[in-house]
């Protein structure tokens, strides 16, 4: 339930050197490939949480959510008070809110995908995009860069015609040997710069390497960004058919 | 001699019934319009203070320069006691917090699920205390169409054309989905307790209002609210005691010009936007009544020349009798008056009819505001002002008397030798 880059790199496989560090420029399909096979690596569940930097001060939510691949994922929220209990399931392409205070499921469709999601610089659009970027999206690979001190692909995606993504273009910094999406920024068909992620902390768990802590901004707010830290992960573990499924909103 | 002079003009029709008629109807036609154009412009006014702009309103200085977005997120926190402050300082003013929001008002059937969805414009008000001056400056009593006011927390208004739309009937649960203060997704059921009519197209098309207190708690704004508004009691916007007034407050607040969340006060035409649209509006109706009251006033005077000329001969044959040029022109000037004073007096009645007709029972024009997002009532209604009562004189007396004045110069080119050759003629 989290951006392309939160997403990316926290199923992220350590894939090993690979084709990565050679000389050789890789093809952008070959990249892209990489990318969406990271993020459709079987299971988790993870606790993690997002600190919202306001105009009004800094505010932290704390959410712990399971995952199946790229289309099935369930999300509890457990804290501040108020949005405890709040959750969230997304199955394919819909998207389900549950809140306790009003003991109501309602779907998150139409303009209302563009709504924050709690506060931060992500949307609900965000969420719901199609993960497969070979699928959007055009590439080719325009440079190499350093992120974290590590080696990275410059990689520019234009959406495909006929194609109607969230964001006409997009600019990714990818990690050379692990296929992590270091930094990303996403552009309007005007050229307009309207989202920037980028991760500041990866760490190695259960052999993965995992974007421990990353930064998802929306240009247009022009405010401190909304900061992602996974405070702990668990891969591939065994999750019931049933919590993907509305019955367990209300539960 | 001026009863000598009426009882002419009565016996004489040719001399005085055309030109009053002239008089009265072009008095009866200015009176009327400006009673009217008087009524929408008050209408206006009155409806933008009461529903959005207040004839004063607080906000946080982030919110003021966003106020036509209403950006919650940047609303003003600590509302009571600023609300106390406000009620210390201007006592005599109506102060009231209000809160202005966007969102999704959702329908559950049976089962919970989605029956029907529409997007509303809320507003939250003081809505739950029966003396609330809110209910009183937006005429909910009189608006209510279905159902009841509310009583309790959680009980809302709706506007009649979208509880039809929703197909929801007064006692029907309904789900708010909006934005909190601090951009989360907030949901919170209400009961419809009835349905209004506004009599504002803008706010008839989708509007949903809740006591303050329970959009606070909807929207997670503790303590907080876009906008305090002030009014003065009998609506009437006084610019100068409201701009002292802001001036007092922002002096005391001036402190913290640093802290975008601080208070900040600005009178009704001080909003973006207002003085601008006003002084428009303003321009307009006064450009188009300016260019009646001219033409009406041309008529006149035309009016007098013409009835001049026709007494081309009588002037002449007085003049041969040895009346005196002067006393022949004041005597012209005199009637006309006594003509421009009869025929502005009945006129002004006249024209007092449809105006007052349309200032008790209006007239609704809202099928020609579909889409109109001004805060306009959709009833017009004539406003009878002291102005009105002696606007009509200004055409009716002055216009006819210059008329007269002008076409009787002549009477001095007239030659005494010639007078008997002329009128052979």
């Amino acid at each position: 339930m989290r951006s392309r880059v939160f997403a990316a790199a926290v199923v992220a496989v350590a894939l090993g050197p690979a084709e990565a560090g050679r000389a050789q420029t890789p093809s952008p399909e070959l990249l892209m490939q990489k990318i969406d096979e990271n993020q459709a690596a079987g299971t988790k569940i993870q606790v993690w949480e997002m600190t919202i930097r306001g105009r009004r001060g800094n505010r932290t939510v704390k959410a712990k959510s399971w995952v199946q691949g790229v289309d099935r994922a369930f999300t509890e929220y457990l804290d501040p008070p108020r949005e405890a209990g709040t959750k969230m399931l997304k199955l394919g392409g819909q998207l389900w809110t549950y809140a306790p205070s009003s003991d109501r499921t309602i779907q998150i469709a139409g303009h209302m995908l563009r709504q924050s999601v709690m506060g931060s610089d992500m949307s609900y659009e965000d969420l719901m995009e199609d993960p497969k970027l070979e699928r959007l999206y055009t590439a080719k690979v325009t440079g190499e860069a350093s992120m974290l001190e590590r080696p990275c692909w410059i990689l520019e995606l234009t959406a495909r015609a006929g194609m109607d993504p969230a964001y006409h273009s997009r600019k990714l910094w990818v990690d050379k040997e692990r296929f992590l999406v270091l930094k990303e920024e996403r552009y309007a068909t005007s050229g307009k710069l309207l989202k920037t992620s980028e991760v500041t902390k990866m760490t190695q768990m259960s052999k993965r390497w995992v974007a421990e802590h990353a930064v998802f901004r929306d240009a247009l707010k022009g405010d401190g960004g909304t900061e992602f830290v996974v405070a702990s992960v668990e891969f591939d573990p065994k999750i019931a058919d049933s919590v993907f499924s509305q019955a367990s909103l209300r539960k | 001699m001026i009863r000598f002079l009426i009882k002419g003009l009565l016996r004489d029709r040719t001399r005085s019934l055309f030109p009053f008629l002239t008089v009265l109807t072009g008095v009866t036609l200015t009176v009327g319009l400006e009673a009217y154009l008087s009524g929408i412009l008050g209408s206006m006014d009155q409806s933008a203070a009461n529903f959005s702009t207040g004839h004063l309103k607080v906000m946080s200085r982030a919110y003021a320069k966003e106020a036509d977005q209403s950006p919650n997120e940047l609303a003003y926190t600590g509302v009571t006691t600023l609300v106390a402050e406000l009620r210390e300082q201007a006592p005599s003013l109506i102060w009231t917090p209000r809160i202005r929001f966007g969102g999704l008002l959702d329908v559950p059937d049976e089962s919970g699920n989605t029956k029907t969805q529409a997007p509303v414009i809320g507003m939250g008000i003081g809505l739950l205390d029966a003396g609330s001056a809110d209910r009183r400056l937006l005429k909910l009593d009189a608006s209510l169409v279905r159902g009841r006011l509310p009583a309790a927390r959680g009980e809302i208004l709706l506007s009649d054309d979208l509880a039809r739309y929703l197909e929801i009937e007064p006692g029907a649960k309904a789900t708010l989905i909006g934005s909190t203060m601090y951009g989360g997704m907030a949901t919170a059921n209400f009961t419809v307790a009835g349905t209004v009519r506004l009599g504002i197209r803008a706010l008839d098309r989708g509007t949903m209002i809740a006591d303050v207190a329970d959009v606070q708690a909807a929207l997670d704004m503790e303590d907080s609210a876009g906008e305090v508004l002030g009014l003065f009691p009998d609506g009437l916007y006084r610019i100068e005691a409201a701009a002292s007034i802001a001036q007092t407050f922002n002096a005391r607040h001036r402190a913290s010009e640093d802290d975008e969340f601080a208070a900040v006060m600005m009178t009704m035409r001080d909003q973006p936007g207002a003085a601008e649209l006003s002084d428009y509006i303003g321009a307009v109706y006064g450009g188009i009544f300016a260019a009646f009251v001219g033409v009406m006033s041309i008529v006149l005077w035309n009016s007098g020349l013409v009835g001049n000329l026709r007494r081309y001969g009588e002037i002449g044959l007085r003049l041969a009798f040895g009346e005196a040029h002067g006393h022949l022109y004041r005597m012209m000037l005199a009637e006309s008056l006594a003509i421009g004073f009869a025929g502005s007096v009945v006129g002004t009645l006249l024209g007092l009819i449809p105006a007052y007709w349309l200032q008790s029972r209006g007239l609704d024009i809202s099928g020609m505001l579909p889409n109109t997002s001004m805060m306009m009532e959709n009833v017009i209604r004539a406003q009878i002002s002291p102005t009105t009562f002696v606007i009509g004189f200004v055409p009716g007396l002055l216009a006819t008397a210059i008329g007269t004045a002008i076409s009787g110069m002549g009477i001095y080119k007239r030659q005494t030798a010639s007078l008997m050759r002329e009128l052979e003629a």
